[in-house]
């Protein structure tokens, strides 16, 4: 068999553990914040439970609960009579206590599945469960790295932080949908309102790849394929374009291996992201050497009921096909501002005032363009809603060019934070601009209706009072030669 | 029959370093122990006395330890840090 058929008869199958943290605002088992200032000091944000002292009690955060159902039911999950939580037992100095509360038989949430769009094509991923448990601490490895440090310094403010770790079939058939189904089920968690992507660590991978015949995945039952096919677990993967590179990579490596005819070892490899490859780790325990055994101190859930109790928003592809509908947008369009709660939001606040289309335009095209090149997020410029819609106010009023509203004030704006008019004052935008002249001078004629009947009676003195009321309606930025010639055609027509 | 090799492999889960003598006698050790958790298989099955579900505290923050209470009985501490050996 030559390399190239070889290639093209192996296939990767590939399953996700999604862990993401949970926003809220205590600590899943105790009343410790989880707001991680950027200056904070370690150790700053623990107390007896989540250091795990003795005779400290964890007690169950509700609204660690509410989250964990709401991303149950945006994944269309089941949402069992009874959950409950295990230890799990490893000694590593990130773990105070010397286990971590998780969920082992009995998750919140069973069964879910997500829908998302790869190169075009809708997939469907199932989700086998999706449980609660605790972050553990975080470790420094001081003087060098994890292999060749000194001594370890271990910071518990993480430590208790809630996570959920959502874990898929082996439904995925190679890098670039795991990182397609990454990004939307961010969209999805972000819509919730329980995940802050732009957190550092938020989100967190370990993935589970193999590699077969091709011809096995053709069956609907791929589970004999897999048992005779070693797979390798990667962890350490933080971000979608980590999991498509670790991805890439870990399958090329052992793709060249099946190819060469080697054995793919059963191993559990870390994600190098700054060398770009994965390295065999030491071997870790095995489920059993974990030895889960009931958390005594946490009585059982019964939350099955809060699936219908509990609301959540709509989703990003309702909200996409509600804004084609509704707005008449394009699909690119619906979908640009459908990227983030945030935008959708703020899109519908300055849609709600001007044309549908207008507000596509500048909130699709224009902001997120000019943000986007800015390394900026809407969310950045939320608190500036009035100023955004005032500028498309006087786009709209072709009070400025929409050329000026879009290289000038809108950069400027965002540069310089000014406001929108004080950018056409400083830039002095509104000065040749006939059409704001225009409307002044018509202002002021309908506004002074005994100046003009002095000026229709032959009272030279009555155009300059009109005049300089168009110039106080202007701020000064008219031309006053320009004014006087608008005043005597609107008043000689 | 608890072996030489279960107690290596427990003690290397729990990062215990044990000689050769001190694994002999774990061994017999946790053979003792272990008879005498067989003492709960003669104890009849009864239901759990309570039926507690749903406890729950809410989402609000309490103050915790200060950085100092925190460490105060650690035994190594640097830069505010618990401070350990080396792990891999």
């Amino acid at each position: 068999m030559t390399a190239q058929t070889a290639e093209r008869d192996l296939s990767a199958v590939i399953g996700l553990e999604v862990h993401v943290q949970l926003e809220t605002d205590t600590k899943i088992f105790c009343g410790c914040s989880t707001d991680a200032a950027d200056d904070e000091v370690p150790n700053s944000r623990v107390c007896p439970t989540c250091l795990g002292l003795p005779g400290a009690l964890p007690v169950l955060n509700e609204g660690a609960v509410e989250a964990g159902v709401k991303v149950g039911k945006a994944i269309d999950a089941e949402i069992p009579e009874e959950t409950s939580f295990h230890r799990k037992n490893y000694y590593y100095p990130d773990l105070p206590k010397n286990f971590q509360i998780t969920q082992y038989d009995a998750p919140i949430c069973a069964d879910g599945e997500l829908a998302f769009r790869v190169d075009g094509e809708e997939r469907t991923v199932n989700i086998r469960r999706a449980h609660l448990e605790e972050d553990p601490g975080s470790l420094q490895h001081a003087g060098g790295s994890i292999d060749t440090a000194d001594y370890t310094l271990v910071d518990y403010n993480r430590a208790g932080t809630p996570l959920m770790e959502i874990v898929t079939e082996p439904d995925f058939r190679g890098a670039d949908e795991v990182r397609a189904f990454l990004a939307k089920l961010e969209e999805v968690l972000e819509y919730l309102g329980v995940f802050d992507a732009s957190r550092d660590g938020s989100l967190r991978v370990d993935a589970n790849l193999s590699i077969v015949d091709s011809k096995t995945l053709d069956g609907d039952d791929i589970s004999a394929a897999l048992e005779d096919a070693n797979r390798t677990e990667v962890k350490n993967i933080s971000s979608h374009r980590g999991a498509q590179q670790a991805l890439a990579y870990e399958e090329t490596r052992q793709k060249n291996a099946v190819r060469r005819g080697r054995e793919v070892e059963q191993e559990t490899r870390h994600w190098d992201e700054s060398r770009g490859i994965t390295v065999s780790m030491r071997s870790k325990e095995e489920e059993k050497d974990y030895r889960y055994f009931r958390e005594a101190d946490l009585p059982p859930l019964r939350v099955s009921g809060w699936k219908e109790e509990i609301a959540i928003p709509e989703l990003p592809d309702a909200r996409r096909e509600r804004f084609r509908g509704e707005y008449d947008l394009s699909a690119e369009s619906a979908s640009k501002l459908t990227s983030t709660k945030q935008v959708a939001d703020f899109y519908e606040t300055v849609a709600a005032e001007f044309d549908s289309d207008l507000a596509a335009t500048w909130v699709a095209d224009n902001l997120l363009g000019e943000l986007n090149y800015r390394d900026m997020q809407v969310t950045d410029v939320e608190g500036r809603l009035d100023e955004f819609t005032r500028l498309i106010d006087l786009v709209d009023g072709e009070a400025i060019t929409t050329k000026n509203a879009e290289e000038v004030v809108l950069r400027r704006m965002l540069d310089d934070g000014l406001a929108p008019d004080a950018v056409v004052e400083a830039e002095g935008l509104g000065k040749t601009d006939d059409n704001a002249v225009l409307a002044a001078v018509r202002e002021a004629i309908e506004e002074n209706p005994d100046a003009v009947d002095d000026y229709e009676s032959g009272e030279e003195g009555a155009l300059n009072f009109l005049v300089g009321q168009v110039m106080q309606a202007t701020s000064g930025s008219a031309d006053p030669g320009t004014v006087n010639e608008r005043l005597r055609a609107e008043l000689d027509e | 029959m608890v072996d030489h090799e279960e107690v290596e492999h427990v003690a290397s889960l729990a990062r215990v370093d044990l000689d050769e003598a001190e694994t002999e006698r774990f061994a017999a050790q946790f053979d003792d122990i272990l008879s005498y958790f067989e003492a709960l298989d003669e104890v009849p099955e009864a239901d759990a006395a309570t039926e507690l579900d749903n406890v729950f505290r809410p989402d609000e923050v309490r103050e915790g330890l200060t950085q100092e209470e925190a460490l105060a009985n650690a035994p190594e501490t640097e830069d505010g840090y618990f401070k350990g050996p080396n792990v891999s």
